[in-house]
């Protein structure tokens, strides 16, 4: 058997033979899913990247922000 | 009205991140400490090929894998957060916050898919020296994972190691090892991780102590009583130590929290630290009201930690405010800065910053060699331009005191208790102390406690700063709808309440069942 497929076996087998680690899986997968499907393309875009193009139009908005932020 | 709709947006993106943090922190420290106890356990069984010895790191393997599956990608949600609440504070730290993440990122996904996998899967099919090996490097590659967000932090806390570019409006490392070894970030590390120890040791204690309570698996239970007792002694004296060396970092970085953690407004030489006390509410820091209602000091004890000299000068924060000056050990009269100099500072900075660009677009180059000399000569106090009320840059100081002092009383009556199950344990009568034994389970939320309060010390006392001196909070945040990070917090609150039933649930019914085939 190569490694590969020991590999692969040593896993499956693994993950084959888990109790509370199936629910556990159920878990991670629902909030993984939860998290890069819905979270993060609805709620959490990145504001630079989504507005301006290049690293200029991104340096040049920073720089309008800091140099003009309200005073606290 | 700008302004009014900023500080929401700020309030707001504060909120979420704080819940944010707090959640995910519910579910790492175990994690750091947990691994090596089952890993001395393992090694144990590995010595004396005692069986008693794999069952029990198997019950414990069990604790940590149900805690490290509901926790694993709940700091996620942090780096989300950043792209969107913090995009001018992410795009002004650069690769200096990005490369220790991205550090992170990759060794957590390396060891969570290899090493924790083959610590699962791998009993009685690989040989036990070899599985050792495993549970080993999970426990060290939790805690070397942790190392990289924490430097980030101590960055945060303390910006070494890096210059700021005018032209691209960002900071950049220029030596990735002060980054990496800065004091703050070191004794950061070292505070955090050991308090993950401590934490751990108490949870194991705790669950250990129902057992005993329950009258079931008794020897299970005081031969981990003995492991956890035993690591959670090691784990506080570091513990203490490195608590020492943070204090210490403080007082010499970010004088503001240190004496927002004290409640001291007046600076004085031969400080006396607050063991315990209550502050007089409503205390403003240019009013004559004392700070405390009462107050139990130890002599001189403060100046020793913040100095290494228990006649040394402790400023406060009117000191902070309005300027100081005192004479240090050699004789030579020393003077701290003014929250408006440094205001004036920050703003010759700001306006060099705004003089550079103009001059660079007009191809200036004798007027941008000017301002830039001005913006490297003042950009020490670059944040410091965006605040305009000297009260901007006092903390939160009873939520900073008390979470302080929450954490140092806790943190000392867990030695206590280590020290007290240790000598009932070699004295063969813990079994008979159930008020002790429901005390350890009780004290359970009190570990949590001790450690949420530790970062909220961290957090909350370098007010208004996000990276200290150069940008506050109000700077950082996106000029983002207020209502949208109401929602996401909701949704995140709701998310993590879920997890944190889920992870609840399915760790009492586990440890319900208890380790198998063992007494």
């Amino acid at each position: 058997m190569n490694t590969t497929k020991k590999v692969f076996q040593f896993y499956y087998t693994g993950f084959k033979n888990m109790t509370v680690g199936k629910t556990l899986w159920a878990i991670i997968l629902i909030k993984l899913f939860i998290m890069f499907a819905i979270l993060k393309p609805l709620f959490f875009p990145n504001l630079l990247s989504k507005n301006f193009d290049t690293a200029e139009q991104k340096s040049n908005y920073v720089f309008e922000q800091l140099t003009t932020t309200p005073k606290q | 009205m700008t302004s009014m709709l900023l500080t929401s947006v700020v309030e707001w993106s504060r909120w979420q991140f704080a819940l944010t943090a707090i959640f995910h922190w519910f579910f790492v420290p175990l994690t750091l400490g947990i691994t090596f106890m089952l890993a001395i356990m393992e090694t144990i069984y590995v010595k004396t090929g005692d069986e008693f010895w794999k069952k029990t790191a198997k019950f414990w393997m069990k604790v940590f894998g149900i805690n490290f599956a509901i926790g694993v990608a709940t700091g996620i949600i942090l780096e989300f957060e950043f792209g969107t609440n913090w995009s001018n504070y992410s795009y002004f730290v650069g690769d200096i916050f990005g490369a220790p993440l991205a550090i992170e990122g990759i060794l957590a996904f390396f060891m969570e898919s290899t090493f924790i996998a083959i610590m699962f899967f791998g009993w009685n099919k690989l040989s036990k020296k070899t599985h050792l090996t495993a549970t080993w490097l999970t426990a060290v590659g939790a805690n070397i994972s942790a190392l990289w967000i924490l430097v980030a932090n101590g960055w945060m806390q303390y910006p070494a190691g890096m210059e700021f570019n005018p032209d691209t409006m960002r900071n950049e490392m220029v030596n990735f090892w002060e980054v990496l070894f800065s004091p703050v970030a070191i004794n950061k590390f070292f505070h955090t991780v050991t308090s993950g120890y401590v934490l751990a040791a108490i949870v194991v204690m705790g669950i250990s102590a129902w057992f005993m309570l329950k009258k079931r698996n008794i020897v299970f239970a005081k031969k981990s009583i003995l492991i956890a007792a035993v690591f959670g002694i090691f784990g506080s004296a570091a513990l203490i130590w490195t608590g020492d060396g943070s204090a210490y970092q403080v007082a010499q970085k970010q004088p503001m929290k240190l004496a927002a953690m004290e409640g001291l407004y007046e600076g004085k030489d031969k400080a006396g630290l607050i063991a315990v006390g209550v502050l007089t509410p409503g205390k403003e820091y240019d009013d004559s009201k004392d700070p405390y209602i009462f107050k139990i000091e130890i002599p001189r004890l403060l100046s020793f930690l913040s100095n290494r000299n228990f006649d040394s000068y402790v400023p406060g924060i009117n000191d902070l405010v309005n300027g100081y000056e005192y004479v240090d050990k050699d004789g030579n009269k020393q003077a701290g800065l003014s929250f408006a100099e440094k205001r004036d500072r920050g703003r010759i900075a700001n306006q060099a910053l705004i003089d550079y660009k103009a001059a660079k677009d007009r191809g200036d180059n004798s007027s941008q060699a000017e301002a830039l000399k001005l913006i490297d000569e003042n950009f020490k106090y670059f944040g410091y331009a965006h605040l305009e009320n000297p009260s901007s840059i006092i903390p939160n100081v009873p939520l900073t005191f008390y979470s302080f002092h929450v954490m140092v009383i806790l943190g000392c009556y867990f030695v206590l208790l280590f020290i007290v199950v240790l000598w009932l344990l070699y004295k063969d009568k813990l079994h008979n102390k159930r008020w002790l034994l429901w005390l350890m389970v009780f004290t359970i939320p009190l570990v949590y406690l001790a450690s949420q309060a530790g970062w909220i010390v961290a957090e909350v006392g370098r007010q208004p700063w996000v990276i200290q001196d150069l940008m506050p909070t109000v700077s950082a945040v996106s000029r983002i709808d207020a209502g949208a990070v109401q929602t996401t917090f909701i949704l995140f609150f709701s998310l993590f309440t879920v997890l944190l039933i889920a992870e609840l649930g399915i760790m009492f019914r586990q440890i319900k069942k208890g380790p198998e085939g063992v007494e």
